[in-house]
């Protein structure tokens, strides 16, 4: 600790902070552009020059580094004039343009320039214009506003990895930008339109809609990936606008997703249903919200409580899940899930108490040695991504595509989906010998091979001591989930990791412990006779339906409605009404969104976070847990009164009370280790970033980034020889255009979700 | 058929004779600063490109030092020995900066602009001479001065510069 004097009162610091961050903690202001807590130090603005007692010449507090007994003067004639004379030159180019800048009132360009400018500039000459390139659908460019702090470009290269943004040129002709005209690819890319001090980079879907001082703010939980990130949602007379992030160390640190900063446009789109409607003879019918549910209980009512099945989304709040389980155990049936992209089930009896990191979101950033297993990372979680790529660890991953990191990657195996099992039991393997071997797969590991790769990924797991393995979309969704999950526990306990889940959306930790789940209620008490999964209830006919927030023809891994075509009945709780919905839906109620709802997300580390509703829900919409607690009191189901979301949380906190999961206990030991037999073309599936759920798949800007642009059967080039040229291939009956990509592996297709019916794995079909 | 993420190849737009003397540059640097031999490997390139360099140039020789493109878009638009735009036989670059300033560059700079009839970056039409302007090239003690290739001319006058012109054009 040393003490320093600031404007005449002493204050204490650790020995080695910068100026500025001593002046921060005490909320003493300085004026800054260039500085940013997360970024590099670059001490290019200057607008930070203090005065520090026997320095010649005033100092910039963001590069001046505290020593015991310093004096500074913030606010000096000497400091004040240095500020104002900085200040005069960054206006010297800057085009004044405030009354038509989307910045404008927000801006701490104008800020600073009221505080610490002067109201007359000596410059008298021309000011330079720079031509704007365009970032892509989601950055508004306006680059003669740019002062040169270049936040963006250390953002660029220090928070995405993936440098696009540059300072080219030199002096005077210097142009803050990318050089040649290409849409930004980060998944984080929205965030430097916060850092950016002025207004050259503006929110594109924003642009024009409102100033600040119009708006209010309302303080939620992002609803898509498994981080929780902490935002605001910005609005204007019950208008969503714009949503940012909220400052929260210990999940999403000042950062967001640009799923969860864009998804918002999604909430006023066109097909977005208003109003409870029935169908009766083919024909669709607006009718009364006490209509449309006593049609659908009536209806309900008909069925034998088995042959009804509920599937949730797992991006519905813990609220929602809960009642929707209430629900249906109420009624008699087990059938409830929210596990639509998973096939292999035959563990669950084993699984933890729901999908846990295995530790916190800040461990990641510690971690010194990590195996992905299944996982694009950086699409999926962009957040996670993030804290592991600071980590600076050994990563190692094992994928069925090469995907890109932006770190990098200490070893890795692209393996086809039929071969993992033995691959995996490799890497196994070559662990052995570092600690006791799980019971029941001494036998299993016995026999088989070590290769090269399999000992390369083993090495890199052993670096350091805080290692993690991580399961991903792709290892959840696999065809022999179980299998692959007993594997990566044992190669978690064989190393001394920690076995952690990626959970893949925003509530799926809730929807466990909601109870959304076919064996388990709410706090994780088994039932005693499981219902049907997801998969199951999606491919075996039943007779009835209830859907909730559900597309199952673009959410399930079945890649198909059929069954719901071929069923009697089937109530859609829905915001959105597509032509599928109204081919098999016989009830559609209408449903508030994200921001028009109040509830709780669990998530990944298991902290559960409650919001209020931002906005009146749309129309007549209800939010969901309303809904589902007429419909229980409707169908005369005891315990069914709420008031209020708070105490349908409450209810779920009392049942799960202090319950932990556990990663390291509770998997199932394999029986055998055998790949899964494929002789055709192997179709791999990935649910690319912007298509996850219904709420993201209608966000119009995300649906023209790079990211969205998916369409395609991808192979290898070897593989596509096999196609003699040809631009489109048939799949499954459908028409798809060949892309190239040579991170698919041999025997292999990469298909993204969403372009054709049929499930997403094994052969598939092409000619 | 369309191709996912088609980054460049610099082993199929970079000549053989460009890369081998690209790695002589390399190997002066530790293995893993691979991207310290950036301005050698831009000058080669350039060289063998007639002068200039083209993005898809630049992007070759970011995948060649395992760097992004951004970086040597920023090293390639810094320093003024580097041409984004084709240019002429000759390239004059006539130092404006302070010193050459106050010994007379303006004097220059007009003087070759009425003579090839070309401003400061330019090309004539028989695409023989660039006109350029760059900053300060370290030889102020012998202010005014250009370069041309890789030779400097100091202590420039307009008659100098007349008698430098003709032994180019005679060349
Ligand atoms: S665009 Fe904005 S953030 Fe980037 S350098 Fe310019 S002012 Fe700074
Ligand atoms: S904030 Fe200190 S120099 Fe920019
Ligand atoms: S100013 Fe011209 S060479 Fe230095």
């Amino acid at each position: 600790m040393v003490t320093i004097e600031i404007d005449g009162k002493s204050y204490q610091a650790q020995a080695g902070q910068k100026l500025i961050e001593v002046t921060e903690a005490n909320g003493i202001d300085v004026p800054r552009f260039c500085y940013h807590k997360k970024l590099s130090i670059a001490a290019s603005c200057r607008m930070c020059l203090v005065e520090v007692e026997r320095a010649p010449k005033p100092m910039p507090a963001c590069a001046t580094p505290i020593m015991d007994g310093m004096k500074v003067f913030t606010r000096s004639t000497k400091a004040l004039a240095a500020q104002k004379a900085v200040m005069e030159f960054l206006l010297i180019n800057h085009p004044l343009d405030c009354p038509i800048c989307d910045q404008g009132g927000e801006c701490e360009l104008q800020d600073i320039a009221v505080g610490y400018g002067n109201d007359t500039s000596n410059y008298q000459e021309a000011k330079r214009v720079v031509i704007s390139k365009n970032l892509g659908p989601l950055i508004a460019t306006e680059m003669t506003r740019c002062i040169h702090c270049t936040r963006c470009v250390r953002f660029s290269k220090e928070i995405t990895g993936v440098p696009e943004m540059g300072d080219p040129g030199r002096g005077e002709h210097m142009k803050i930008g990318t050089y040649v005209e290409k849409n930004i690819t980060s998944e984080l890319s929205g965030n430097m339109i916060d850092i950016c001090p002025v207004g050259a980079l503006t929110s594109k879907p924003f642009r024009f809609s409102a100033r600040a001082w119009e708006m209010q703010q309302h303080n939620t939980i992002a609803p898509h990936d498994s981080v929780g990130s902490n935002i605001a949602v910005h609005t204007r007379r019950n208008k969503v606008l714009r949503v940012v992030p909220r400052e929260n160390e210990a999940i999403n640190e000042v950062w967001i997703s640009d799923r969860d900063r864009f998804s918002y446009e999604g909430l006023t789109a066109n097909d977005r249903i208003t109003s409870p409607m029935i169908k009766k003879d083919g024909t669709w019918k607006k009718v009364h919200w006490d209509t449309a549910l006593a049609y659908a209980v009536d209806n309900l009512k008909q069925i034998d409580s088995k042959s009804v099945g509920a599937l949730a989304s797992p991006t519905a709040t813990v609220e929602e899940l809960f009642l929707l389980q209430k629900l249906m155990r109420g009624i008699g049936s087990n059938n409830i899930d929210h596990r639509l992209r998973q096939v292999d089930f035959s563990d669950q009896d084993q699984a933890p108490l729901f999908p846990y990191l295995g530790q916190a979101i800040t461990d990641l950033e510690n971690c010194e040695a990590a195996l992905l297993i299944g996982s694009h990372l950086r699409k999926e979680q962009p957040i996670l991504n993030h804290r592991l790529r600071k980590a600076g660890a050994k990563v190692a991953v094992f994928n069925p595509i090469d995907y890109e990191f932006n770190f990098p990657v200490a070893a890795k195996m692209v393996v086809a989906p039929n071969n993992w099992v033995s691959n995996l039991t490799g890497i196994a393997k070559a662990l052995l010998g570092n600690g006791l071997i799980p019971t029941g797969m001494q036998k299993l590991l016995a026999d088989s091979e070590v290769t090269e790769e399999q000992q390369a990924i083993a090495e890199a797991l052993q670096t350091g001591e805080k290692r993690t393995v991580l399961l991903g979309n792709l290892a959840t969704s696999h065809p022999q989930f179980a299998t692959v999950r007993a594997l990566a526990a044992t190669i978690a306990k064989l190393s001394g990791a920690r076995l952690g889940y990626l959970p893949e959306a925003n509530n799926t930790t809730g929807a466990w412990l909601a109870g959304a789940v076919p064996h388990r209620k709410a706090g994780g008490e088994a039932v005693v006779e499981a219902g049907l999964d997801a998969y199951a209830m999606l491919s075996q006919n039943l007779k009835a339906y209830v859907l909730l927030g559900l597309e199952p023809e673009l959410d399930s891994c079945t890649g198909s409605a059929s069954c719901l075509e071929a069923a009697d009945f089937v109530v859609s709780l829905t915001a959105y009404k597509t032509e599928a919905i109204e081919n098999y839906a016989d009830v559609i109620l209408p449903i508030s969104l994200f921001t028009e709802t109040s509830g709780t997300y669990v998530n990944a580390e298991g902290l559960w976070q409650s919001f209020g509703g931002v906005v009146n829900p749309t129309g007549s919409t209800r939010p969901a847990w309303k809904v589902l607690r007429v419909l229980g009191n409707l169908f005369d189901i005891a315990e069914f009164d709420y008031v209020s979301s708070e105490q349908v949380r409450d209810e779920v906190q009392a049942l799960v009370g202090d319950k932990k999961p556990s990663n390291t206990a509770g998997w199932q030991v394999p029986t055998c280790l055998e790949n899964m037999a494929s002789d055709g073309l192997q179709r791999i599936t990935e649910m690319p970033i912007y298509s996850g759920d219904a709420l993201v798949r209608r966000a119009e800007a995300l649906q023209d980034t790079l990211d969205a642009d998916v369409a395609g059967i991808h192979v290898n080039p070897t593989v596509a020889k096999q196609f003699n040229g040809s631009e489109q291939v048939q799949v499954n009956g459908a028409s798809l255009p060949l892309v190239l990509d040579e991170r698919v592996p041999d025997g292999c297709a990469l298909i993204y979700a969403g372009q054709i019916a049929g499930t997403w794995h094994g052969n598939v079909e092409v000619s | 058929m369309s191709t996912h993420t088609s980054k460049p190849n610099a082993a199929t737009i970079l000549s053989e004779e460009s890369r081998l003397k690209i790695d002589t540059w390399i190997v002066k640097y530790p293995t893993d600063q691979k991207q310290s031999a950036v301005m050698g490997a831009l000058t080669i390139v350039q060289k063998a490109n007639g002068g200039w360099l083209t993005t898809e140039l630049m992007d070759a020789v970011a995948d060649y030092l395992d760097m992004p493109p951004i970086s040597v878009y920023e090293v390639a638009t810094f320093y003024s020995m580097y041409e984004l735009e084709p240019v002429g036989e000759h390239k004059l670059c006539v130092c404006t900066n302070v010193s050459c300033m106050l010994r007379g560059s303006e004097e220059i700079v007009d003087h070759l602009n009425k003579k090839l009839g070309v401003n400061l970056g330019e090309t004539t039409d028989d695409n023989k001479f660039t006109l350029k302007e760059v900053e300060c090239l370290g030889a102020c003690g012998g202010a005014p001065m250009m370069q041309i290739e890789d030779e400097y001319h100091e202590n420039l006058t307009p008659e100098k510069v007349d008698n430098i012109l003709e032994k180019l054009e005679n060349q």
